[in-house]
């Protein structure tokens, strides 16, 4: 498939996934993939520190937008975060309740609705991400989902706000954001893992519900640290001018990357056949810190897998 | 110095900590099985254990009572998978002054929220667990295995979290709708009230109305109880483990959490840092000589692993910086995921020896 097609299939694309599965670098990657296909990218973060702009060499943005990536020839990336208490206060004073936004936050009265209404932080991040979408800031918007718990939790957010909050303002809120759920040239989710057993389960467990139980398309799932698979690994013989303890090294190196291939293989076979989605496959990089010019390669990689990708 | 091994010969409340994708159920699941082969009577409490392993250790079925694991070890070892829910129900029932009050309580909706949905509730449940399984004095040791959040606070303040909610004000003044003195303040909470109504709709606010009202008499039951928690989640015999990779995210993570540990006057009694890569005698530069004079998959693979393993050693000193009295224990990088009862016993063997 065509990537400059892929990225712009969709206004939205959540990048979901368990921690620990690289999912911010995953959205860093399909955004400078997207940008590098002459798209503008907003890259929204819902943490509150942002992990993304380090990778593109930039500082970290606040609230506010910040430019961290703009080549001649391609398009840009934007990043910015998006907290949640700062979109519950942004919303209900714009919603004609700022009164009760400073009395909210002063008095916890936050906390209760909060309580009472299990979502709604989630929810309203994605009701400022779908006012984002509305206003057309960028060709593209690409969202490092929460990475607490379960990738779901966040996506189901909309559908649990609206059957608890059945009437009000907010349940308006969580009508408008499942109607941008619901429409895959708006939004689709991008779910993350690694090559590894309980990651996979996860991942197949998760890409179930969400189409399931929210209602949400699905893009290509991305599968990141993909080891590059090395051949001549079995009977290796040392070449004989090393010592005892090179010789033993390689012997480690080799019987360890063999058995991580083969454990990786099996995964991704299971995956394949377990779950009906393309796949973007990253590769692990062996170098220890992500910055622009790793990224570069990782979005090189994602480019060339979603041209081989028969995905529509 | 401490070993690992002294702590799980010691303690009777071990508390597994830190981000996910770590295996942090693996090895809270290993700290009991090596107590087990010490002899003592140990309950491991997991959080959504993967698949297999929970099939391993046969608690696939959602049970909340410890499940009796056979095995080649000359004490007891007992598992259960937290359900957050079920325990919720059975803390309410316990405080409740009456069957009805339980009832009505548990048949709430605003109710039904806290007890599914709240974030920090499976903290708060995980750490009821514990001091249940701790005060029935049927197990030497319970190691308790904590839900991925960032904040080890989250973890702390869990027994706090609805005695938080009955502090707040506006509770006070849902509870007492007439009382004299507060009529005024009632005008007040009634416009408050009024447009809460407006934002979340009537039926949630009158929900979390009927909660607060029927919530009471239950109060200082519940305070006493976290109360009792907080001082076991203190106390000599209980040891924060933080459980770390030698990733360079998951070390910014795991010295976050150590900051915020150490904030509440608490230390980690021991690091354990998983799948650490086997360390080689060769460095970098030497591994990708070898790799440009003797190409073949061999030297290819521990250019790789070299390059991989870069920096390992020096990221885990710098975790180890932040906690300095800890006892470390590294294990390497396994051929295969854990999810069988002889890799968990090699695992536990790994952290003991």
């Amino acid at each position: 498939m065509n990537p400059g097609q892929f990225f712009a299939s969709s206004r939205v694309l959540i990048v979901a996934g368990k921690g620990g599965v690289g999912k911010t670098t995953a959205s860093a990657t399909l955004a400078l993939a997207a940008a590098r296909t002459g798209l503008s990218v907003l890259l929204v973060e819902v943490a509150g520190r942002s992990a993304t702009a380090p990778m593109f060499g930039a500082d970290a943005p606040g609230y506010e937008e910040s430019v961290v990536y703009d080549e001649a020839d391609h398009g840009s990336v934007r990043c910015r975060s998006i907290t949640p208490d700062d979109a519950l206060v942004e919303w209900l004073t714009n919603h004609g309740f700022s009164r009760i936004a400073k009395r909210m936050a002063r008095s916890g009265l936050l906390e209760i609705v909060a309580t009472a209404t299990p979502g709604i932080k989630d929810l309203l991040v994605l009701g400022r991400i779908k006012a984002l979408e509305s206003e057309g800031v960028a060709d593209l918007i690409i969202v490092d989902a929460p990475a607490a718990g379960h990738a779901i939790q966040f996506l189901q957010a909309p559908v649990g706000v609206r059957d608890t909050a059945r009437t009000g303002v907010l349940n308006r809120q969580a009508l408008e954001v499942l109607e941008m759920l619901d429409d895959p040239t708006r939004c689709r989710a991008m779910l993350v893992s690694i090559p590894e057993e309980t990651p996979i389960n996860e991942l197949i467990e998760t890409a179930f519900a969400v189409e399931d139980e929210v209602g949400l398309a699905l893009g290509p799932v991305v599968i990141n640290g993909i080891l590059p698979r090395i051949e001549g690994l079995d009977a290796v013989e040392a070449p004989p001018d090393l010592t005892a303890d090179e010789a033993a090294d390689v012997q480690l190196a080799a019987a360890l990357r063999r058995d991580r291939q083969s454990l990786q293989a099996e995964q991704l076979d299971r995956l394949e056949t377990q779950l009906p989605l393309a796949q973007i496959r990253l590769p692990q990089l062996f170098t220890t810190e992500i910055g622009l010019p790793e990224l570069i390669e990782l979005a090189d990689a994602a480019i060339t897998s979603i041209e081989s990708l028969d995905w529509s | 110095m401490t070993t690992y091994r002294d702590l799980v010969e010691g303690c009777e409340v071990v508390v597994c900590c830190g981000t996910g994708g770590v295996g942090k159920t693996t090895t809270a699941a290993a700290t009991a099985m090596a107590a087990a082969a010490m002899g003592r009577r140990a309950a491991v409490v997991t959080i959504d254990p993967a698949k297999r392993l929970a099939d391993a250790l046969g608690i696939s079925e959602l049970g909340n009572d410890p499940t009796v694991i056979d095995g080649p070890w000359s004490g007891t070892l007992a598992a259960l998978m937290l359900d957050t829910k079920a325990t919720f129900d059975d803390v309410v029932r316990h405080h409740a002054t009456s069957d009805e009050q339980a009832e009505t309580i548990l048949a709430n909706r605003f109710y039904k929220n806290i007890s599914t949905s709240l974030s920090g509730t499976q903290d708060y449940m995980a750490v009821e667990k514990l001091a249940e399984l701790h005060s029935s004095g049927d197990w030497d040791l319970v190691v308790v295995d904590t839900p991925p959040t960032r904040d080890a606070l989250a973890f702390l303040e869990a027994p706090k979290l609805l005695t938080r909610l009955l502090d707040n004000t506006i509770y006070k003044i849902l509870i007492s709708p007439s009382q004299g003195v507060l009529r005024a303040v009632n005008r007040a909470a009634g416009s408050v009230v009024r447009q809460l109504s407006r934002v979340v709709g009537a039926e949630v606010v009158d929900d979390a109305i009927e909660f607060f009202q029927s919530f009471q008499g239950m109060e200082e039951g519940f305070r006493e109880r976290a109360d009792a928690t907080l001082t076991l989640l203190g106390a000599d015999a209980t040891a924060f483990v933080l459980v770390a990779s030698p990733r360079a995210d998951t070390i910014v993570e795991a010295k976050y959490f150590l900051d915020r540990l150490g904030k509440a006057d608490l230390d980690a009694a021991a690091v354990i840092v998983n799948r650490v890569l086997p360390a080689l005698s060769v460095d970098l530069s030497r591994a990708q000589q070898m790799a440009g004079s003797h190409p073949g998959g061999g030297t290819q693979a521990l250019a790789d692993h070299a390059a991989a393993a870069v920096g390992d050693d020096d990221r885990i000193a710098d975790l180890l910086s932040s906690a300095p009295e800890a006892t470390v224990v590294r294990v390497p990088l396994l051929p295969s995921d854990v999810h069988d009862i002889d890799t968990l016993h090699h695992i536990a063997t790994l952290l003991t020896d």
